[in-house]
């Protein structure tokens, strides 16, 4: 059955808070990044970082594919979307963020043809019902997301469906932990992995990350799973130890899902890929394999990766600084007038502030 | 992006599963979860499943966060 409940359980949360209340005692700054956009919104709906002792700090990390999609992405999606006889399909997190014009939001409203879609599957029956249009798919998202995708380019492939096209902006999370952990300016103590990529990735791989020399505990989305998870990460810097340990072994197993990376690896080869706000990171993308280049629909510009005037996204999304201490956070940039990426989506670190923590240390 | 929420199969057919979720009945491809089978609970995500959701574990890990809290026994 079901035990989401009890990973709820108020009293045993406080027991865990009360724990790491006692365990912060003996620590000194810590800096613990959520990796994972979904971590975020659920620390922030929680109220969790502020129930942590003050030296214990959350950062939020580069886990919102919406926000780490390059904008020449999002200016290809624009261009096909205007194109005559496409539809642009996408998840609905990409409509609203500019690339270097205008959003996938704004030029629909000019009539142009974008379908949001909760499943790529559906996009399925969009090629078949319209067999004379082409219908691009936005296909950004981490591993929980890329093996939906490969298996509808194996259903396309079957189903012999030349009008479905990809336009592929996947990133791969192990080299961005490693990218991180690289850089001297991060100080981050420990990380809480996310537990929806490691179902797919599974805990070796983290194993194998030679930059990955501080605690890291991959972690479910209750409010249980979390404090455990931080928990862990405090155990293991008291003990100074500096393993991965499963805290979320109900979703994700050791060697993952073997059969989601097989589908992955079918259709997809690594490829160096620009993080916007971040760069280029070595083997963080994937590109279509040559053989199914005819479901592949190219990034049509070059160039466009920059962030707005003044965004501090880049900053916000390695951890350096948290939203508050961007000078447009809260003033010019606001979810109904959002400057970077991170404010747009709703899984952004800047929009999750915004809603969960304006008032915030 | 990554949200993802369990269910319990209620029936397969080929790779389409049916998944009853808090009561709504949902169709989700199951082909990268070949072992699962009826009566089995998973992880559903973007109209897939992902991945089987372990009972045992998830009861496992309560025990675990009860002793770490220094509280009681799991009910």
């Amino acid at each position: 059955m079901d035990r989401r409940p009890q990973f709820k359980d108020p009293a045993l949360a406080k027991a865990l808070l009360t724990k790491i209340g006692m365990l912060a005692k003996d620590l000194p700054e810590v800096r613990i990044m959520e990796v994972c956009g979904t971590h975020t919104m659920e620390i922030g709906r929680l109220g969790l970082r502020q129930r942590l002792p003050d030296n214990i700090r959350l950062l939020s990390g580069p886990g919102c594919p919406v926000c780490v999609t390059p904008g020449e992405v999002i200016d290809s999606a624009v261009s096909y979307a205007q194109m005559p006889n496409h539809v642009l399909a996408t998840f609905g997190d990409m409509i609203r963020v500019p690339g270097s014009g205008q959003s996938l939001e704004q030029v629909k409203a000019n009539g142009a043809a974008i379908a949001i879609v909760a499943s790529p599957l559906q996009l399925i029956k969009m090629a078949e019902e319209r067999p004379e249009t082409t219908i691009v798919f936005a296909a950004v998202g981490f591993e929980t997301t890329i093996p939906a995708v490969a298996r509808t380019i194996e259903i396309a492939a079957e189903k012999k469906l030349p009008n479905l096209k990809m336009l592929v902006a996947h990133r791969l999370l192990p080299p961005a932990l490693s990218a991180l952990c690289g850089d001297a300016d991060t100080h981050i103590s420990g990380f809480l992995l996310p537990g929806h990529v490691s179902a797919i990735i599974g805990e070796e791989v983290y194993r194998t990350i030679d930059e990955l020399n501080v605690p890291g505990a991959i972690t479910g989305f209750e409010a249980l799973d979390i404090l455990g998870g931080i928990l862990s990460v405090l155990e293991m810097l008291i003990n100074q130890t500096a393993l991965i340990i499963n805290m979320y072994p109900r979703v994700v197993r050791p060697e993952g899902n073997p059969h989601a990376r097989a589908l992955i690896h079918k259709f997809f080869t690594p490829i160096d890929a620009a993080w916007r706000g971040i760069g280029i990171i070595p083997q963080s993308g994937l590109a279509l394999r040559d053989e199914f280049k005819a479901f592949d629909a190219p990034v049509l510009t070059q160039g466009s990766s920059t962030l707005p005037k003044g965004c501090s996204c880049g900053k916000v999304l390695k951890g350096l600084i948290t939203p508050s201490g961007c000078s447009l956070f809260g003033s010019a940039c606001t979810p109904q007038t959002p400057i970077g990426p991170c404010m747009v989506s709703s899984e952004g670190s800047c929009a999750a502030y915004y809603r969960y923590e304006r008032i915030n240390r | 992006m990554c949200l993802a929420v369990p269910g319990k199969i209620i029936a397969i057919s080929e790779t389409t599963a049916t998944i009853d979720m808090e009561g709504n009945s949902i169709t989700a491809d199951i082909s990268i979860v070949p072992d699962a089978v009826v009566g089995d609970w998973a992880i559903i995500h973007a109209g897939f499943v992902i991945q089987k959701y372990d009972e045992h574990e998830a009861l496992e890990t309560l025990k675990l966060l009860r002793e770490a809290a220094q509280m009681g026994e799991v009910k």
